[in-house]
């Protein structure tokens, strides 16, 4: 028996033929595979932002009490938004700037949608610190704009990464003028 | 220690170090198991695979779970809505609790049945008897959770149990509640140990499996196995059994869970918990319906609650009170009536449990009441001296029982079918 099976298929010996019952008992690990798997993945998923969460996603602002100079931090997913008036002269700083001598280059302008108004997450794209910056007094690095003190970034008017070991400019979160001075974030 | 039987040489390595592979061998795959258990015998590993179950869907519901009394309510019912697939873990939770009892208790009548609880398994059944009552206080505290009408008045009520006890009732229920009442102490402790117990449990059981894996398991003719031709290799043979089975009750379960998962809940539940107001007519959930009919049927404080504790402990001294020397009721005639009786005197606790405590249903109550404490206490011991059972076969693989049993090694009686 077995001879005539092994001649008829190569050179594999006759317990190799998958029999009726292999079938089966493939069919039954597979099956019990994706019910373990079909189970698995509510436990999982249940971890992912619940459906409150998400729609918790955008706030509102009102920036016409903003002066130049001045700046506001608010929270919008559990993080905290810089809103920064800028004065002329920042704004003329971030312009001038060869944006393709920077570390991640960005011209000001794809930035900003109004150049007098900056924002921006206001998470160090370092390690997740939040910079310094935001209020009067504080240091703000050495290119006018904010300075992380975990471990030393500094960002530039335009939000930009310019010394120290953030990998990445300040990330610009969707937004959009609702009106000239009310702005949604998210 | 001599070589062990692995090919694959990562498994032999650490098997040679640390011998789990042959530990699991041992106890899963070659465990010499009686040839002829039947599908009552699938209960116990049902009930392992419900406890996994609430465990693990116990862990994934406390990540969105708040035991505070002014959150609890509505963080339950964002899980409901908000949170991923949140529905389908709570429900399966919630009915799980219900069929990890409706799996325990036709196990627990399995054991009374083929008398799984004698020597040499009394350890055995005494271990299952205590995971019987961390089920019950797990359960209890974990309705607490949801805060709903029920929780807070089921709490109240259970917890006010131990205030029947002389002299340090009153200091027992304060110390129990944290406070002056059921309050926001009392749902984070309950929450908390409604986290730990199901470990215990897990502990129990393997204590349990420990005892069970010592004599093996008991089988429906109740005798002794005696030697190979009477067993089988735990794989491949039941665990297949077992996975039919479990696909069964899994069906069953999926049913309940998509189809009626209110079923066995109580609608009150959905009423946030509100301490100036008692629901007109409070339960517990259905697995302690037969308890309860047991407190209401004594109409006294402390002997309401001994007899309700008393009817678990009765459990704890079965295989003292039943001396019989045969195991399974298939061999013992008038034991065989008394165990149905049994059972539908518990079926109808159970019935008694949730009907208001007026009119008959008092009268029937406190006399199903007595009839439970009465067969055990009473009605075993006595049958062990006075009941003549029919002859024993000699071993499982003599092919002598399935007539009438008239005598042993009867030779052309029906082979059975294994």
């Amino acid at each position: 028996m077995a001879n005539s099976k092994s001649t008829k298929s190569t050179k594999k010996p006759a317990q190799a033929q998958p029999s009726r019952r292999d079938f089966i008992v493939v069919a039954s690990y597979a099956m019990g595979a994706v019910g373990a798997g079909a189970f698995a993945w509510p436990l999982i998923d249940q971890m992912n932002p619940a459906a409150d969460t998400l729609a918790l996603a955008s706030v509102e602002v009102d920036v016409s009490k903003l002066e130049e100079g001045q700046s506001i931090t608010l929270k919008w997913r559990g993080k905290p938004v810089f809103i920064r008036h800028r004065t002329s002269s920042e704004i003329d700083e971030a312009g001038r700037v060869n944006a393709e001598n920077l570390r991640d280059p960005e011209t000001d302008e794809v930035r900003v949608q109004k150049p007098e108004y900056l924002v921006v997450l206001g998470v160090c794209t370092h390690l997740g610190c939040v910079p310094l910056g935001q209020k009067i007094g504080e240091v703000r690095g050495e290119y006018d704009g904010w300075f992380c003190p975990c471990h030393g970034s500094h960002y530039d008017s335009s939000g930009r990464i310019r010394k120290g070991p953030a990998p990445k400019n300040l990330e610009v979160p969707p937004y959009a003028f609702l009106s000239d001075e009310v702005i949604r974030i998210g | 220690m001599s070589e062990n039987q692995f090919t694959n040489p990562v498994i032999k390595w650490i098997d040679h170090r640390l011998p789990v592979f042959t530990f699991m061998r041992h106890e899963t795959h070659e465990y010499p198991t009686p040839k002829n258990l039947n599908y009552f015998w699938n209960f116990g590993s049902l009930a392992g695979i419900a406890l996994v179950v609430m465990i693990v869907t116990g862990i994934t519901l406390s990540m969105s779970y708040t035991a505070h009394v002014d959150y609890a309510f509505d963080s339950v019912e964002r899980i409901m809505r908000d949170v991923n697939h949140g529905w389908l873990l709570r429900y399966i939770h919630m009915n799980g609790a219900s069929f990890f009892f409706i799996v325990v208790f036709i196990h627990i009548f399995r054991g009374l049945y083929y008398g799984s609880y004698k020597a040499p398994r009394e350890l055995l059944w005494i271990l299952g008897v205590v995971i019987l009552l961390l089920m019950m206080a797990t359960a209890f505290m974990g309705y607490v959770l949801p805060w709903g009408q029920m929780s807070f008045w089921g709490a109240t009520v259970i917890t006010n149990l131990f205030s029947a006890i002389p002299l340090v009732g009153e200091s027992i229920v304060s110390w129990l509640w944290g406070g002056f009442s059921v309050d926001n102490p009392t749902l984070n402790r309950f929450f908390s140990l409604h986290f730990l117990l199901p470990f215990v449990i897990v502990g129990v059981v393997v204590l349990h499996l420990f005892a069970l894996h010592r004599f093996g398991s008991n089988n429906p003719l109740g005798i002794d196995t005696k030697g190979p031709q009477d067993t089988l290799p735990f794989h491949p043979y039941y665990t297949i059994k077992d996975f039919f089975g479990l696909s069964v009750f899994l069906t069953i379960f999926a049913a309940a869970v998509f189809f009626f998962p209110n079923f066995m809940g109580h609608p009150d539940n959905y009423i946030p918990a509100n301490a100036l107001q008692t629901p007109a007519h409070i339960v517990p959930e259905w697995y302690f319906l037969p308890f309860y009919a047991i407190l209401r049927a004594v109409p006294d404080k402390l002997g309401g609650v001994l007899a309700m504790f008393g009817a678990i402990a009765v459990l704890f001294v079965l295989p003292w009170l039943d001396r019989s020397p045969v195991r399974s009721g298939r061999f013992r005639p008038v034991f065989k009536i008394f165990f149905w009786l049994l059972l539908a005197d518990c079926v109808l606790l159970g019935y008694i449990g949730a009907k208001p405590p007026e009119g008959m249903y008092v009268i029937v109550g406190r006399l199903a009441t007595i009839w439970y404490f009465v067969h055990f206490l009473i009605i075993l011991p006595v049958l062990s001296v006075v009941e003549t059972p029919r002859p024993l076969p000699q071993s499982i693989s003599s092919p002598v029982f399935g007539g009438s049993g008239s005598m042993t090694g009867a030779a052309a009686a029906p082979k059975e079918k294994v």
